[in-house]
């Protein structure tokens, strides 16, 4: 969903980079008290996997493919905030790195993959403890659901930008993007799901910090 | 430990990118396909900062195997962005209040 340079018109591109430089700056500022020893190598490896996730595009229908985000995933496991830095690094590093989405639309780009997503399931994740029961089932369920309406308002905001640009009709664009993005969301909580069980399995610690997510029963008693 | 967690995703990171990235789907994401649809993906060019970027389109330059290329980029971009984003969480640890 990287938007290239000459999709959006600099009015837009200017206010979406506004956007993302307060909520990246406010990110930035609170990141202090989210950042214990131990995340501070978690935000790296999540960034790392991230990329390296979203380089995995895998087929939908019709000759498209789509890829994780991981907007959703890097906000479980690091919260909101921490997860809005993560995206901005890697959506940075694919734009000047690697020519992976505009220059003037990277502000855009970590507004639709980056922040939609990571404050969208971070505080998602915040209301669902305080409303579902506290199961396993019920904790990776509201994962999927969160990943999957991730990639679908991040789509539709990518939509709006464009139709507010003058490239294309918002009639036009809106149910085309949210069509295909529908099935791409599928993979991303998919992949979503399975990073998260795979770390419940193995250090599911690094999901409870601060209370985010829910108090996660441990079979057996020991970790 | 939570050292070995984080070597063991790194390694598992890295490996997705090296290993599998060169056999993922060519095919255009959901934006391009819907540029290409609605015909607006003329419109798109490539800043020229990016020009000059050192791995263009994810292909590491000067390698002849494309699927070489594409996993050569993946190795280095992952360990890269590890290295960006750990530099950054430890300095942001330094330096806020």
């Amino acid at each position: 969903m990287h938007i290239p340079d000459g999709f959006l018109d600099p009015g837009v591109a200017a206010a979406a980079g506004a956007v993302s430089v307060g909520v990246v700056g406010y990110s930035l500022r609170r990141a202090n008290r989210d950042l214990d020893e131990r995340r501070v190598p978690l935000l790296g490896v999540t960034a790392a996997f991230v990329f390296a996730v979203q380089m995995l595009n895998f087929p939908v229908a019709g000759g498209t493919s789509g890829h994780l985000l991981g907007a959703a995933l890097a906000a479980v496991l690091l919260g909101p905030w921490l997860a809005c830095l993560v995206m901005t690094v890697v959506l940075t590093t694919q734009a000047f790195v690697f020519a992976d989405g505009g220059v003037s639309a990277l502000g855009a780009n970590v507004l639709n993959m980056g922040i939609i997503g990571a404050l969208g399931v971070g505080f998602l994740m915040r209301w669902a403890r305080h409303v579902l029961p506290r199961t396993r089932a019920g904790f990776l369920a509201v994962v999927a659901g969160g990943s999957w309406l991730a990639v679908m308002a991040g789509a539709a905001a990518c939509a709006v930008e464009l139709a507010a640009s003058g490239t294309v009709p918002l009639g036009t664009v809106l149910p085309a993007m949210l069509g295909v993005h529908a099935l791409i969301g599928i993979g991303e909580a998919v992949i979503t799901v399975t990073a998260i069980s795979a770390v419940m399995a193995s250090r599911p610690d690094l999901l409870t910090v601060r209370g985010l997510a829910p108090r996660l029963p441990i079979a057996g008693g020991a970790s | 430990m939570t050292r070995w967690f984080v070597a063991l995703a790194l390694a598992l990171a890295v490996g997705l990118a090296f290993f599998l990235s060169p056999y993922a789907s060519g095919s255009p994401d959901g934006l391009n396909r819907v540029a290409g649809d609605k015909g607006f993906d003329g419109r798109a060019h490539v800043h020229s900062i990016q020009s000059s970027s050192p791995i263009p389109g994810y292909a590491f330059p000067g390698i002849g195997d494309e699927r070489l290329a594409k996993g050569v980029a993946g190795f280095i971009g992952t360990l890269g962005v590890f290295a960006i984003g750990y530099g950054v969480a430890v300095r942001l640890r330094r330096v806020t209040p």
